[in-house]
């Protein structure tokens, strides 16, 4: 009899990384702070940014409260505790100027993104794009007529020189650096990320793209995002990440806040792809006033540790709030992700999906927090987790945490956690489909309300990382 | 009888266990191309696993005999391998993929059958004609493989396959249950039409309603793993009207039997 096959084809997942975004190139800089982190650091990186002095206090106050504040006590404590905070190089600066010509960016840096086919991506469907490579933003594009309807898109530090007014009014509002030990390390190190204002009335129908790439080994990188959607406007951003592959670890954590005013929608788009050796401790807040709308479409492929919980305050009436995440983990990677809604306003709704694949002893960890605050009525909300577990070893755990002061809400919570089937494989290979090919299928299909959320060409080329993933090499 | 070489399909002396447990015990069977068998039997005599093992099933283990198909041994194939020589299964529980479209997975599997591309027009035509046929809609092909269909149209969906797959050797597993005499009709319909002097069909049955529609040449009765009487069409309506006791009765086996179901 021939036996199942079904954990050959599912051994080689992971295996084609490297190739593809882990390749790393020779360090290069213009300057490279110290392994660890100390106030002579976050002044170093402040003075060479020639910030105002308001950034600076808030960046020391900041260092204050990450040194004194502990580490997480839940969560995957075991991976936590081994940040070996002083072993990481906090900031990075790859050039002293920003490129809006990919020819002029550095060779190596250039070959680095036309490998990971960003010039490519923006010619045919982005209205603009930052590259960041370590710790600064080198390329950066917007379509001019974008340009005209006053849409800002910048990297943060040029925000913070261009539009100070701005930057001073919402950074660290939505976030505060007290919020947690993570948030108080990026408040106090952060650099790049993006700053885009959209003003009243003005949709960008073609979405904006930045792309965070790390090299360095035991790189961490820190970028900050701000996005203000003006009254009535709209717009679409899109970020991924890639690192290379290295024995030791690096760590990312970035701080995105959006704010959503009266009437205006912001679809925030993640494909993280990390390599195995990153960990991923970010803080991700939304405020929706008024019949606004954002939308969390958040992709967890790679990293050793994600912890993200995207969030979205319901502040006005009838605002909307959607959390629509898949996460895959494979070998040594621990997916703990979730989201969080809270609806501060009457009339509010939100929707939670989340899906996971688990495969090779992966974890993948939903936790979430739906809460209604005293006086929200008449407000709606669903949660669905689905989890879905390639192998025995695997593993998969649902947090879901309510919190209602209020008695007249209509809430749906849904959780199922399935195993690909060997039913549906057979099904599947009786009528000629190959067991890796059904797989894909079977795993294509579980993802399919996350990509069909997704522009057409993220789509295709989501389907293509997980293939990649499920692909053993040939022979 | 004709010559060995019309054989298409034959079981010889099969023994299969499913996690430990001897379920078929010492099976043997020939099957002439063109020709149409049943298999009718209770519960627990081994129908399905007989459907399963043909197919390739990896928890159905053959500890003894060989499944020869169009002369080649394809115990060691995989299904997917079965499936390309033109051996088809249509399956009692069809299970649900979802997020899987019928129309990509049909037009996968035709592919994977062939061997090669299905231009997308020869495609269409021809699901077209046979959905017409079974009478389904064409709303079905953006609907996800057998999630949320009734099981009726688990049962045409099953069949439009086979229509589309144009097996050799088809195995229908309980293919009426579940169908109301309508729907009875149609697929009965469907399966008539791909019946051929070169195609061969094991029909797997616990009910002898289903043929009355689609005529069998030969008729078995399987009983703890083994067949214990072989007949015309009309052993099928006698054991309609008066059960399988009187055959087990005659073996000596009738409270035997009871036990062991």
């Amino acid at each position: 009899m021939p036996k199942t096959k079904q954990s050959e084809a599912l051994k080689d997942i992971g295996q084609n990384y490297d190739e593809k975004y882990g390749f790393r190139k020779p360090e290069s800089y213009t300057f490279k702070s110290q392994r660890g982190l100390s106030e002579e650091v976050v002044r170093n990186i402040s003075g060479m940014k020639k910030e105002p002095q308001w950034m600076l206090d808030f960046r020391l106050k900041a260092l204050d409260i990450f040194f004194k504040k502990p580490m997480p006590t839940w969560g995957d404590t075991d991976l936590l505790n081994g940040i070996d905070f002083k072993n990481i190089y906090y900031y990075i600066r790859p050039g002293e100027k920003q490129s809006t010509d990919w020819n002029d960016v550095p060779k190596d840096i250039k070959d680095t993104f036309d490998k990971l086919g960003i010039p490519q991506a923006e010619r045919k469907f982005l209205a603009g794009v930052t590259a960041q490579y370590e710790s600064e933003v080198v390329y950066h594009s917007l379509q001019k007529e974008v340009e005209k309807q006053g849409v800002i898109f910048l990297d943060m530090d040029s925000g913070l020189r261009e539009h100070p007014e701005i930057v001073k009014k919402y950074f660290g509002k939505i976030i505060p650096s007290m919020d947690n030990k993570f948030a108080a390390l990026n408040s106090a190190v952060w650099s790049g990320g993006s700053f885009i204002y959209v003003p009243k009335g003005v949709h960008v129908t073609i979405p904006l793209q930045a792309y965070f790439r790390i090299n360095a080994e035991n790189m961490g990188q820190f970028e900050r995002t701000l996005i203000i959607a003006d009254e009535g406007s709209s717009i679409h951003y899109i970020e991924g990440c890639t690192a290379p592959s290295y024995s030791s670890d690096s760590l990312h954590s970035a701080v995105v806040e959006l704010i959503a005013e009266k009437n205006a929608k912001i679809r925030y788009t993640t494909i993280q792809n990390w390599s195995k050796n990153v960990y991923n401790l970010v803080t991700k807040r939304a405020i929706a006033k008024e019949a606004a709308t954002v939308e969390w479409i958040d992709g967890n492929l790679g990293s050793k540790l994600t912890m993200k919980y995207p969030a979205v305050y319901l502040m006005g009436e009838r605002a909307h709030g959607e959390v629509l995440s898949i996460a895959f983990s494979g070998k040594d990677q621990h997916q703990d992700a979730g989201a969080k809604m809270v609806h501060a306003a009457s009339n509010t709704t939100s929707v939670v999906t989340s899906k996971s694949i688990s495969k090779d002893g992966g974890r993948s960890t939903y936790r979430g927090l739906l809460k209604v605050e005293k006086g929200a009525k008449n407000v709606k909300a669903t949660v669905r987790c689905d989890a879905l577990l390639l192998d025995e070893e695997s593993r998969s755990d649902t947090y879901p945490t309510m919190e209602a002061h209020e008695n007249k809400i209509d809430l749906g919570h849904e959780a199922s956690v399935s195993k690909v089937g060997d039913e549906q494989l057979f099904y599947l290979t009786s009528r000629g489909i190959s067991e890796q090919e059904a797989m894909m299928m079977i795993v294509n299909g579980f993802i399919e309300p996350f990509t069909k959320e997704l522009p057409l060409e993220y789509a295709v080329e989501l389907n293509r990382l997980i293939q990649l993933e499920m692909e053993g090499s040939v022979g | 009888m004709k010559k060995e070489s019309n054989i298409l399909f034959e079981i010889k002396n099969l023994y299969v266990s499913v996690e430990g447990k001897e379920i078929l015990k010492g099976l043997d069977l020939k099957i002439e191309r063109g020709k149409v068998h049943a298999f009718m039997g209770r519960n627990g005599s081994g129908k399905t696993t007989l459907s399963y093992t043909i197919m390739g099933h990896p928890k159905y283990k053959v500890t003894q005999g060989e499944i020869l198909f169009k002369g080649q041994n394809i115990v060691p194939l995989r299904p997917d391998e079965r499936a390309k020589l033109r051996l088809f299964l249509a399956f009692q529980y069809p299970v649900s993929i979802p997020g899987v479209s019928v129309g990509n997975f049909l037009r996968a599997s035709m592919k994977a059958v062939r061997g090669g591309d299905v231009p997308i027009k020869e495609f269409r035509t021809k699901l077209k004609e046979k959905m017409q046929l079974l009478d389904m809609k064409d709303s079905v092909l953006g609907r996800y493989v057998n999630d949320g269909f009734s099981g009726g149209e688990k049962k045409r969906l099953e069949i439009l396959q086979m229509a589309l797959m144009e097996p050799e050797m088809t195995i229908l597993d309980e293919t009426d249950s579940g169908l109301d005499i309508d729907a009875l009709n149609i697929v009965a319909e469907g399966i008539n039409r791909l019946r051929s002097q070169d195609r061969s069909m094991l029909v797997i049955t616990h009910y002898q309603r289903l043929l009355n529609y689609v005529k069998p040449d030969y008729v078995h009765v399987l009983s703890d793993g083994k067949i214990i009487r072989s007949g015309g069409a009309e052993l099928a309506k006698q054991l309609e009207t008066q059960g399988y006791e009187w055959i087990l009765k005659e073996r000596g086996e009738g409270n035997a039997q009871n036990k062991t179901v």
